[in-house]
Parts: C-alpha cells; sequence; structure tokens
C-alpha cells in the first residue's frame, strides 16, 4: 500500500491495475487508483470512458478481467455487491415503484433481518437528513424528481455503508435542481463522513463537489488531483481541455528558443512569448500547443503577448461576456466583464499574460 | 369536442361491425337457451323478445269434470296457466276456421252445448245433456304472448345429459393446466432474463424454436410416452395428471417466451438496486419481480386458460371419454352427434361453455388487453 498522504491514512479503495473487457473491446486499461477514507472523489471522463464501468466494478455489479480492487484492504473481486458494505445511487433513480418510500429506504434492512425498532429509527433518520420525512407513504410515481432522487439517496444512507457509489445521479435533474442537489450532496458528504465516489460526464459537478477528482480518458487514468491542480496544472491537452468552462483555448505553435526553465513560443507570427514552462524533450523548432483559459485572456490590455482579431460573436451573461474571436482559422475565445462595449465586427487586442499559459507537446502531455 | 373526420366514422364504423358480428350470436344463443324447447323448434330466437300472436290447439277437459248446476251440465277449466301472461284474442272451434269467435263469444258446438272463453284462458263449456265423451273437445286459440324464458333447459342439460360434470372435469382440467406453467414459467423467464448462465442464450432460441412446433404433429409420439411410462408403473395413461403435462408442455414455451419478454422490459437498474441493497436472485424474484409482474401474469392465465378450456384436441386424445373425465368440449361434440335435433341442449350447452371464457374476459378484460400486446408495448 502506497503512503502518499499526509497523515497516516489508510486508502480505503485500492484499485490496482485493473483491466475491462466487454468482448473485444478493452475499456478499462490498467488502471490503477488509490482512493482516500472518507473523501469525495469524482470520476470525470466524456461518455464511453469507462467512469461507469469502474464504478460499476467496484460496486461488483460488473466482473474484472484482471487486477484487484480492495476496499478496507480486502480484496473484493469475487464478493457480491452486498458483502462489500457499499451503496449505490443510480441515475435513473432505480426504485421499487410498487413500495412506498418507507419500504423502498427499508428494504435492504429489511433483507439483512434488523429489528423493526432499527429499521424504523434508521429510516426515520435517513428521511430527516433528506428533508423527506412527509413522503414516507407515497410511492414513487407521486413524486417529483429531486424528491426521487433524495429517496434513491435516502435508501443509500439507511444501510450506513463505508462507501457510497454515484452514477450521474444528477443527470436526469433539471439544471436548478441539480445546482440544489449539488450543495446537499456537499452538506450530506460533510454529515456523513463517509467515502464517496462520484461518477459525472459535467465537469462543473466534479469541480464543486470533489476532494479529488480522476479523469479517465478511454480506460485509462488522464489525471488525478485536487479540482485546482486539474486546472491549474493539467498532465496533459486532454484533461486541459476537459476542465473548466468553456473549454481552453488551443493555439498550434512553434518553439522558438529555450532556456533554462522557460520556453519562447511563436504566436502566429505576430509575437513571442516566453512562458515559464519547461518539457526536457522538447527542441528547438518543435511545434507546440499553446493552451490559455479564457478568463485568463485579457482583452484590450497590453501583455507578454498579443495579437488583434476580429470579433464574430458575443455571449453576454451578465456576470462576464465571452468573445469568439478567430485569426488564421485560429479560434479563440476570450472573456471579459459583463458590461462591455464590444460589438461584433469589432477588432479587439488580445494579451496573453506567460504565466496562464500552458505548453502541451506534440505527444499531447504537459511542459511544466 | 372530438373532431369528425372519415377516417374516423369509418373505424368507428368497422369497430361497430365488429362488436355486431361478435355480439348476436352470443345473444343468440343465450336466448336461444333460455327458451321453451318447443318454440325454439319453430321460431327465431328474436321472436321471443316482443309480444306475439301465437295460435295454439288445447283440449278441453272430458266428461269425467263435468258438474250438475240446475238445469245445466257444467265443465269448467283452464287451458293454461295464467302466469305465462298470455291474452286471448280469438278463439275457433274447427280447424279451418280457428278465429271465428272473438273473447267473450258464445259459441256453439255441433252437440248443441255452448262454450264461452275468457281472456285469461279459462272456459265454461255448458250443455243441457250430459256429457258422454271422454276426450275433451279441442279448442283453437289466437293469443298474444309476452316474452317467457325459463331455465329449464339448463336443469336438463346440467344435471341430465351431463354437461354439468363436463363442466367440473374442463375445470379440473383447466386450472392446473394453468397454474402449473405460470409457476414454471415465472422461475424460467426470470432466469432467462436476469441470470447469466452458460447456454442461456442457445435455450432461449430453443423455446423460440418449440413456439412453432405444431401441437398435432407431437399429440401421438406423446401418447405412445405416456403410453410406456404408464405401463411401467401400472397406471393408467390417459388421465388427468397426463392432460395436465401434456398442457404444460404445449403451453410453456409461450407463456415463458411472453413473460420473459415482459421482464425484459423492466429496468435492470432496479435489478442492480436491489443486489446493492443485498438482495439474492429469489429475493428479487419474490419482493420484487413478482409485485410488478401481476398484470403480466394475469394476462398470460388468461390466455392459458382460455387455451386449455377451449381445447377439444389434447382433451380427446389423453383423456377417456367416459362421464368422469369428459371435458366439455368433447361432451357437446358428442351430443351435436348424439342429440343433433335437440336445439335446447345444444343452445344451452354451448352457452355453459361459453360462461367462463366471458366472465374471464369481462372481468379481466384490462389485462386481456395487455395480454395481446405483451412484448410490444412497455409496460
Amino acid at each position: 500500500m502506497k503512503d502518499r498522504s499526509k497523515e497516516d491514512e489508510v486508502a480505503d479503495i485500492n484499485i490496482n491495475t485493473v483491466n475491462k473487457y466487454f468482448g473485444d473491446v478493452h475499456v478499462i486499461k490498467d488502471v490503477s487508483l488509490d482512493i482516500k477514507s472518507q473523501s469525495f472523489t469524482v470520476l470525470v471522463g466524456p461518455s464511453g470512458c469507462g467512469k461507469s464501468t469502474m464504478l460499476r466494478m467496484i460496486a461488483g455489479l460488473e466482473d474484472i478481467n484482471s487486477g484487484t480492487i480492495s476496499i478496507d484492504g480486502q480484496v473484493v473481486n469475487d464478493l457480491p455487491p452486498k458483502q462489500r458494505n457499499i451503496a449505490m445511487v443510480f441515475q435513473s433513480y432505480a426504485l421499487y415503484p410498487h413500495m412506498t418510500v418507507f419500504d423502498n429506504m427499508a428494504f435492504g434492512l429489511k433483507l439483512e433481518k434488523r429489528s423493526k425498532d432499527e429499521i424504523n429509527e434508521r429510516v426515520n433518520e435517513a428521511a430527516r437528513i433528506l428533508q423527506i420525512e412527509d413522503y414516507l407513504k407515497r410511492k414513487p410515481k407521486q413524486l417529483s424528481g429531486g424528491q426521487r432522487q433524495r429517496v434513491a439517496i435516502g435508501r443509500a444512507i439507511t444501510r450506513k455503508p463505508k462507501v457510497f457509489l454515484f452514477d450521474e445521479p444528477l443527470s436526469n435533474l433539471d439544471a436548478a435542481l441539480r445546482v440544489q442537489m449539488r450543495v446537499e450532496l456537499a452538506k450530506l458528504h460533510n454529515e456523513l463522513e463517509a467515502t464517496m465516489i462520484y461518477v459525472t460526464h459535467d465537469q462543473t459537478e466534479a469541480m464543486t463537489l470533489a476532494d479529488d477528482i480522476v479523469v479517465l480518458d478511454t480506460g485509462i487514468v488522464s489525471q488525478k488531483g485536487s479540482p485546482l491542480q486539474l486546472y491549474d496544472k493539467p498532465n496533459n491537452m486532454f484533461v486541459g481541455g476537459f476542465i473548466g468552462s468553456p473549454k481552453m483555448n488551443f493555439i498550434s505553435s512553434k518553439i522558438t528558443s529555450k532556456s533554462g526553465n522557460a520556453t519562447e513560443v511563436d504566436l502566429m507570427g505576430m509575437s513571442k512569448i516566453t512562458v515559464p514552462k519547461m518539457s526536457a524533450s522538447s527542441s528547438e523548432g518543435d511545434a507546440v500547443t499553446l493552451g490559455i483559459r479564457p478568463e485568463h485572456v485579457l482583452v484590450n490590455q497590453d501583455s507578454d503577448g498579443t495579437w488583434e482579431s476580429k470579433v464574430f460573436v458575443v455571449e453576454k451573461l451578465g456576470s462576464g461576456t465571452f468573445l469568439y474571436l478567430e485569426k488564421d482559422g485560429e479560434p479563440l475565445v476570450a472573456e471579459t466583464e459583463g458590461h462591455s462595449d464590444i460589438k461584433v465586427g469589432d477588432t479587439v487586442k488580445v494579451g496573453f499574460p506567460s504565466n496562464r499559459c500552458h505548453l502541451f507537446d506534440s505527444s499531447n502531455q504537459a511542459f511544466k | 369536442m372530438k373532431k369528425i373526420s372519415l377516417p374516423s366514422i369509418f373505424s368507428q364504423l368497422l369497430l361497430l361491425f365488429f362488436v355486431l358480428i361478435w355480439i348476436i350470436p352470443t345473444f343468440g344463443l343465450f336466448i336461444s337457451s333460455l327458451r321453451d324447447k318447443d318454440l325454439l323448434a319453430i321460431s327465431g330466437w328474436w321472436t321471443s323478445l316482443t309480444t306475439t300472436k301465437v295460435n295454439e290447439i288445447y283440449r278441453m277437459a272430458g266428461m269425467e269434470n263435468q258438474i250438475k248446476e240446475g238445469d245445466f251440465f257444467i265443465i269448467k277449466g283452464k287451458l293454461f296457466d295464467s302466469n305465462s301472461g298470455k291474452k286471448i284474442q280469438s278463439f275457433g272451434i274447427t280447424s279451418k276456421r280457428i278465429n271465428e269467435f272473438a273473447v267473450d263469444d258464445i259459441a256453439i258446438l255441433k252437440d248443441d252445448s255452448f262454450v264461452t272463453v275468457n281472456e285469461d284462458g279459462e272456459y265454461i263449456l255448458k250443455s243441457e245433456k250430459e256429457f258422454s265423451k271422454k276426450k275433451g273437445k279441442r279448442l283453437f286459440i289466437t293469443a298474444l304472448s309476452p316474452p317467457a324464458f325459463t331455465f329449464d333447459n339448463y336443469r336438463e342439460v346440467l344435471f341430465k345429459e351431463g354437461i354439468g360434470r363436463a363442466f367440473i372435469n374442463t375445470m379440473a382440467v383447466a386450472l392446473p393446466s394453468t397454474l402449473i406453467p405460470l409457476i414454471i414459467c415465472s422461475f424460467f423467464a426470470y432466469a432467462l432474463t436476469w441470470m447469466k448462465f452458460f447456454g442461456r442464450d442457445t435455450l432461449l432460441a430453443i423455446i423460440i424454436a418449440s413456439l412453432v412446433v405444431p401441437l398435432q404433429m407431437s399429440l401421438i409420439p406423446i401418447l405412445t410416452i405416456y403410453n410406456d411410462f404408464g405401463a411401467l408403473f401400472g397406471v393408467a395413461a390417459k388421465s388427468y395428471p397426463g392432460v395436465w403435462m401434456a398442457h404444460t408442455g404445449f403451453g410453456l414455451a409461450s407463456t415463458t417466451f411472453l413473460l420473459r419478454n415482459f421482464l425484459k422490459s423492466l429496468p435492470n437498474e432496479m435489478m442492480e438496486a436491489a443486489k446493492v441493497d443485498g438482495a439474492t436472485h429469489y429475493d428479487i424474484f419474490l419482493r420484487i419481480i413478482l409485485p410488478l409482474s401481476v398484470p403480466a401474469f394475469a394476462s398470460i392465465f388468461i390466455l392459458q386458460f382460455l387455451w386449455c378450456w377451449n381445447d377439444l384436441l389434447v382433451g380427446l386424445v389423453f383423456l377417456d371419454q367416459v362421464p368422469s373425465e369428459i371435458i366439455l368440449t368433447a361432451k357437446l361434440k358428442e351430443l351435436l352427434g348424439s342429440r343433433g335435433e335437440n336445439w335446447e341442449i345444444l343452445t344451452t350447452g354451448a352457452f355453459v361453455s361459453m360462461t367462463v371464457p366471458l366472465f374471464i374476459f369481462f372481468a379481466l378484460q384490462r389485462y386481456f388487453i395487455r395480454g395481446l400486446v405483451a412484448g410490444s408495448v412497455k409496460g
């Protein structure tokens, strides 16, 4: 067991070189992960990246072809879900339609043959936490989407598992409710002090909820780290593009010179910029990609590197304005203040602060 | 307000047409089964619904009923039971002129006696001479007869002709023949849908393939096997357990297939949630699948029960044609041969055999429709 955490905390879940095939398709490729006890870990990635499969393997709903998954030091590869001390919340809620909310939440406890008092106590406790005490006698079809999702979470809570698994639990909810439930999930995590693993394709959910984000890309772990680590120091172009909204701008470029710990690149032939990042394997003349987030692009301000461009689309959001620019076939999105006078057709000067720039080499790996 | 368009009118008319096509014979059979057997032979069932004019012949009482009252010898009597509601309009004393006299007229007979007839069938025959004939005189009446129905046919058919016993026999065949495959197919369909095991898809393919095996093809081979098997244990090949097994075998493929299609439509995540909750397959089956499948079970029960109830072939092959084993359809077929002239027996027998399908249809019609579309439409 690797001991890389600051405190002497035992990793609750160890995933060790796990592989999974669906027929001939290799969906999980040698994935290794340590998930700390009581952490909130979000598995994020585009659809088809294997994040749900990963979760289902932890839950025991999917066989593992090779490698091991252990929970609390115990290898659980061959254990059925109920012996893994986990609970799972599904995207479609997966409530039992013929049972009342109470029975839905008590189902697992009844199967464990708990006493009636204990069942009552635990269900009522969960209902109190989730504020669904008034609906206990209703059937799922009499509830709204948000209430159903609460019941589904309640069903997980009552069993007091060591690990909660969430499979895109908020995807079926409307935008407003999603934000509300997101906050409540964060509160719930604080309250329950349990390990939570959460799968989503929505990077906003990942950023807001996670202690640790694991970005998965076609079956491999692209990067693991805290939300801000991923935001500030993406390991590769995929993570850089995936985290943040709107997406990071990528501009094709070329290394013009290298110095000790900085790399100078060409900006569309209009200017040069020295980025304080290095890669040992790169050399002068190599093609690289310069990445910069829209919120870091300076509009009509002097900066380390600048260029001028025409505005094609203006999106006013109130809190900010997004400008869609294009220069010689290279699109660029820039964010400026909410009450901007810039109109479509205007020519603006955009500046690139060098310490906000990222560089990626031809194999999409980031310069450090 | 509903929009009236040509296609909708057409479809409504078509619906009406089919309803009539179905209702009229059923209703006719029902009315016929309630009619007097003599009337049934001479007039259609629709004539019995309204007041009709009937011509009837009665014979008055003979000499032994006469009493002397003053100077006259009198015979009093009733032509028919006044409960029948018939009302006499006119009467006659010869077959040539049956409408010769109105009610309350005095008709003078050949022997100088005279007769009066009341509306309700009471008559008074008076004569100065003593009546000397044993046989009474004939009276021809024309009367208005209101609709009249009787359960006599049912009494006869159920208790004398053996239809009642055959009804019970058919129940004894159809109920187990429905419940046994239903129990087996519920477990079977669950395993086919939600359990992973080697050869599952092959098994399903075999089931689908066996749906198209004609029943007629396998009847005799199976009976032969029964015979050999029965001989081995010294029991009769033709018996109730035999017919139950036959129906179970023939029905199992289709019931399993229908139920599997229904189970397949239940969300996978629900089963997984139950598994995570700690449910075994048995728990999932009992606590989740069974309660949710009640409509599907009802549909399949109806289809299989009606199939067994209306079956003739299997019942003929696998049961002896003795009173303790003969089923309704076979009994009706037998009656058709032996009592082909007796319409009251055939119509009544036929209606008795229809009662159960009709009851099931009306009581469970919403499941009926779901059963027919099972698998094609979700839920």
